[in-house]
């Protein structure tokens, strides 16, 4: 199977800068065999990040790639997305750069529903830069920049991305793969714009501090920690204290972005 | 054959002038005095199969324009003084990236919010430097209506030929103010999206000749590449290597230095055997041709050097009055930016005086004429 999927890879720019026991390759890993399961023309798809860990990630995928600008990813991917709406367009982004510098982009292609899907890649930590308190860090936990333990509040990535009016949203983590890579290909086959939380991990600059210091404990800590959506919905609120749902959080149709402006255009041509 | 001549203000000679040079997608924000330009665009683009998008900000208004741009489409962005603060880390990612496309700074008063809706030239240092890091840049400044359209035109044509975001920068007086255009039926010389000549397994996006702009193909094309803001080399992808940093820093330099004369327009006004030169730009420009005409009625041998191309900085031209003239006055809407590229350019050869307003009202011809007058009567 593997080797089916190497014609994906930009093997010759291995090896890649992840650290020993992160589990963005793992994402990358449930990327990678979504596009093979949806049959991606690599052509015709563009994967678009910004600056971070993960977002180095497109670089060692063999399709158009675009490393963009700390938090933006999502707002080039709308222009490559409304200017050539036959391109499949992937954002692949971190914590720090989805829900703190970019939080403004997600909210806002969620809000137009442009069909472009974004895969947040949460380690809970700014990795690239060495271990700094993200949105994602929980309370009390530490990081360099939270010496003394971390006293900003944290949200809920998925909701954020529900409330604005994304139209697929999900939740996997680095753990559950096979569910993930079920997540993304779903995400990436819906019409307008998809979000997948991919609960990720970073022993180096998380874990270490955070009496978490190899990556089997963290994904022990996912695996206790997350439990399926359907579950989590119908338990009591002190069953789920401490959890998190995974799986199909949202999924509702509503008119996609490009086609709305492709009907003015067409509307205009007619009255000419 | 009737010429088509309209009454336009600036910002809409700019949407025409876009229109004429093919634009195909715009990304921005609203903010005065350059709004016009997006409304005009979000009412003629869909009609022409083209794309507009309002974004949620200023800086997502850069980096859409800059992805479609990377789509294949001619693409543009307009903005004013706060706005164009904003956009100046993802400009610098376009001039990284080699992504041709327009950005057009409608000048305010400043700085932060300022005067909104006053005249002003403040930006023109922001336009050179505003963006981090050692850069080439190209800025445009239009003094009229009418040229308005034919540098917009031009600016497409420079991002296309040296693959790099070239700015236009409009003083508010020339946005809002409306004059009669000439708007031909067509115009010639538009330059298309360059496409590689190789086939996609030889294709290497950002192997250029050291003066050189690449060849970027359209995402979607069949030539599957990268592109980042870090230093990269051949292939797109970051390097560090000295010799590869080097070579694509010069590169970025050079496309721009090396090709000066095809970059750098001005116009000379009766210079011929002149005692001072005034140097000037924008709207500023026309007050000076009526303030350096009044002066030669009186006797005075004044004449104009109107810059056309800000950035790169017009050296030569500088250069080539600064032996013959006993002094260069540099009128500005500002507090005095270009008059130090003047006194660098002129090396000591000469005097070089400063003339500014900063008020929000208009340079007068009478104010510049009495500068020439002072600076006559002193030397």
């Amino acid at each position: 199977m593997l080797n089916d999927l190497k014609h994906y890879l930009r093997e010759e720019k291995m090896s890649h800068i992840l650290c020993p026991g992160c589990g963005h390759g793992t994402i990358m890993n449930a990327l990678v065999h979504a596009i093979e399961e949806l049959d991606l023309d690599q052509d015709k798809t563009v994967i678009v990040s910004g600056i971070g860990c993960s977002s180095r990630i497109p670089g060692y995928l063999n399709f158009n790639t675009l490393h963009t600008t700390h938090g933006r990813a999502i707002a080039f991917a709308t222009g490559i997305k409304l200017a050539n709406p036959e391109l499949k367009v992937i954002v692949i982004t971190g914590d720090g750069d989805a829900s703190a510098i970019g939080g403004n982009h997600l909210i806002h292609a969620s809000r137009r529903n442009i069909d472009i899907t974004t895969i947040i890649f949460n380690n809970n930590i700014y990795g690239m830069t060495s271990g700094q308190y993200s949105p994602m860090t929980p309370i009390g936990s530490y990081a360099t920049t939270a010496p003394y333990g971390n006293i900003d509040r944290g949200f809920d990535l998925c909701n954020l991305a529900i409330g604005a009016g994304a139209t697929f949203v999900a939740r996997g983590t680095a753990y559950h793969v096979s569910m993930l890579t079920k997540l993304i290909t779903q995400a990436v086959d819906s019409k307008g714009f998809s979000v997948v939380e991919a609960v990720s991990h970073c022993p180096t600059y998380y874990g270490r501090r955070n009496k978490m210091r190899d990556a089997v404990t963290m994904l022990e800590w996912q695996k206790d920690h997350a439990m399926p959506a359907k579950a989590f919905e119908k338990l009591p609120n002190e069953k789920t204290e401490g959890k998190f749902p995974i799986g199909v959080l949202f999924d509702e149709q509503a008119p996609e972005y490009c086609e709305e402006y492709q009907k003015i255009i067409d509307a205009q041509k007619e009255e000419q | 054959m009737q010429k088509n001549i309209k009454l336009l203000q600036g910002n809409e000679a700019c949407v025409e002038g876009a229109l004429a040079a093919g634009v195909e997608f715009f990304a921005g924000y609203p903010i005065t005095p350059s709004t016009e330009i997006a409304e005009i665009l979000a009412s003629r683009l869909p009609k022409v199969g083209g794309k507009f998008i309002q974004m949620e900000d200023e800086i997502a208004g850069m980096a859409a324009t800059i992805g479609g741009s990377l789509a294949g489409k001619k693409s543009m962005t307009a903005t004013s003084g706060p706005g164009f603060s904003l956009k100046q880390e993802n400009f610098g990612f376009a001039l990284m990236g080699e992504v041709p496309c327009v950005i057009v700074n409608v000048m305010r008063g400043g700085p932060s919010t300022g005067l909104p809706t006053a005249t002003s030239q403040e930006d023109v240092m922001q336009a050179r430097w505003g963006t981090h890091g050692d850069h080439a840049v190209i800025a445009l400044v239009p003094y009229s209506v009418q040229d308005t359209y034919y540098t917009t035109i031009r600016a497409f044509n420079l991002a296309e030929k040296y693959s790099m975001p070239v700015l236009v920068l409009l003083d508010e007086v020339i946005g809002h103010m409306r004059e009669k255009v000439e708007v031909p039926e067509s115009v010639e010389g538009i330059l298309p999206r360059k496409r590689p000549e190789v086939s996609p397994e030889e294709y290497l996006p950002y192997k250029a000749d050291p003066t050189e702009a690449p060849i970027l193909a359209p995402f979607g094309s069949g030539y599957r590449y990268h592109v980042t803001g870090l230093i990269h080399d051949f292939t797109g992808f970051p390097t560090t290597d000295s010799t590869k940093v080097k070579y694509l820093k010069d590169r970025l330099h050079d496309k721009v230095y090396a090709n000066l004369d095809d970059i750098i327009e001005v116009d000379e006004i009766d210079t011929d055997d002149i005692d001072y030169l005034v140097v000037s730009y924008g709207s500023v420009s026309r007050s000076a041709a009526s303030a350096v005409k009044e002066a030669r009625e009186a006797g005075i041998k004044v004449g104009l050097l109107r810059l056309k191309t800000i950035w790169p900085f017009a050296d030569k031209y500088i250069d080539k009055y600064a032996d013959k003239v006993k002094a260069m006055i540099v009128p500005e809407q500002n507090q005095g930016q270009i008059v130090y590229e003047v006194q660098r350019a002129v090396n000591g050869k000469t005097k070089v005086f400063a003339e500014n307003r900063y008020d929000g009202e208009l340079i007068t011809p009478k104010q510049i004429l009495e500068r020439i007058k002072e600076v006559h009567n002193n030397a």
